[in-house]
């Protein structure tokens, strides 16, 4: 799992069914990148809504959350939509997780990404990272207050 | 995982504040959890009154919820008038109906003044003091609802059926052996 001080590799990857972006894109922005196992799943689900509720406090400080499983760009229109989802989830899908393991947290076992959570800076270096058991939601805590530091480095 | 911040004078305190139990619920009204696990709490915070304070925090998910922040506010408007309990248990009781008409006659139940219930639901105050719980839970790591702590830290067992009761009553008696 790469971990804080290293660049974040960029990576382009659909983010809806016609469009594709790329993580140094947002170059000038916070990044949350959350590497989660499967849409639809309960605890995900219950991850991404918590991060969809506080988006506001995420604009406040200049930051953007990215989901990223590897799941195809139709399942994740379809999921979007279903939940309400107002930030963007990127399909990790062709080749499959390979995204996820440039940044360490691919499951080769289960043929999915690991729940895990990654802070990058305005210039793309991972300020904060932590892998959850896959089965529990790590909540927004931590990312609050990884970002909370790189407020009071400004 | 503790609780940031700590229980004060500005929470909603249900018992005797000189408890040695604190338990504190973070909850959403529309959240059928905690619907379901309203009951289970009201029936240990009435069995086990002399040694548990329970506190009531708000955590709506307001994006697939959206009338628990409403219902959070009805609750806190009852609290100006000294019923935040009588309104937080007939909102749960209800919790399928909570639209403004509904909530008007809970209030209208619980015997609160509802001019002034209907006033107190426009004020800003209200709305902030429900944001800043939900903040609070946040940095405390609720993650879901209903989450609880106890005595501060964040009780991770099951909440359902006997399990947060016997665990409750485990720990009653450990603290009464200190």
């Amino acid at each position: 799992m790469l971990q804080p001080g290293n660049k974040a590799p960029n990576f382009t990857l659909y983010v809806s069914p016609d469009q594709e972006i790329s993580l140094y894109n947002y170059k000038g922005k916070r990044v949350v990148l959350v590497f989660y196992p499967a849409d639809w799943s309960p605890v995900c689900g219950d991850q991404l809504m918590l991060y969809n509720e506080i988006t506001d406090v995420f604009d406040k400080m200049n930051t953007q959350v990215l989901g990223i499983s590897v799941d195809g760009k139709w399942c994740h229109a379809s999921f979007r939509e279903q939940r309400n989802l107002s930030f963007p989830l990127l399909a990790d899908f062709e080749p499959k997780g390979s995204v996820a393991r440039m940044y360490g947290v691919y499951n080769e076992q289960v043929g999915e990404s690991e729940r895990a959570l990654f802070v990058l800076d305005e210039n793309s270096i991972i300020q904060w990272s932590f892998l959850s058991e896959p089965q529990i939601n790590p909540g927004a805590d931590g990312i609050l207050e990884a970002l909370e530091k790189l407020e009071r480095v400004i | 995982m503790s609780l940031t911040p700590p229980v004060s004078s500005i929470d909603h305190l249900w018992g005797n504040k000189d408890a040695l139990i604190e338990l504190v619920e973070y909850g959403d009204f529309q959240c059928p959890h905690c619907g379901r696990a309203f009951p289970i709490v009201k029936r240990l915070k009435e069995a086990m009154k002399d040694s548990v304070k329970f506190i009531f925090r708000n955590f709506p998910i307001s994006k697939i919820h959206p009338q628990a922040k409403d219902a959070a506010v009805a609750a806190e408007a009852g609290g100006l008038q000294n019923k935040f309990w009588e309104m937080h248990d007939l909102i749960f009781e209800h919790q399928k109906r909570l639209n403004h008409i509904s909530l008007i006659e809970y209030a209208t139940i619980a015997r609160l003044d509802v001019p002034r219930f209907n006033e107190d639901m426009k004020q800003e105050n209200l709305f902030k003091k429900v944001e800043k719980d939900f903040m609070g839970g946040l940095k405390s790591g609720v993650n879901a609802t209903p989450t609880f702590f106890i005595n501060g830290l964040r009780y991770e067992g099951s909440w359902e059926e006997n399990n947060l009761f016997e665990y409750l009553q485990n720990l009653e008696i450990s603290v009464k052996e200190i």
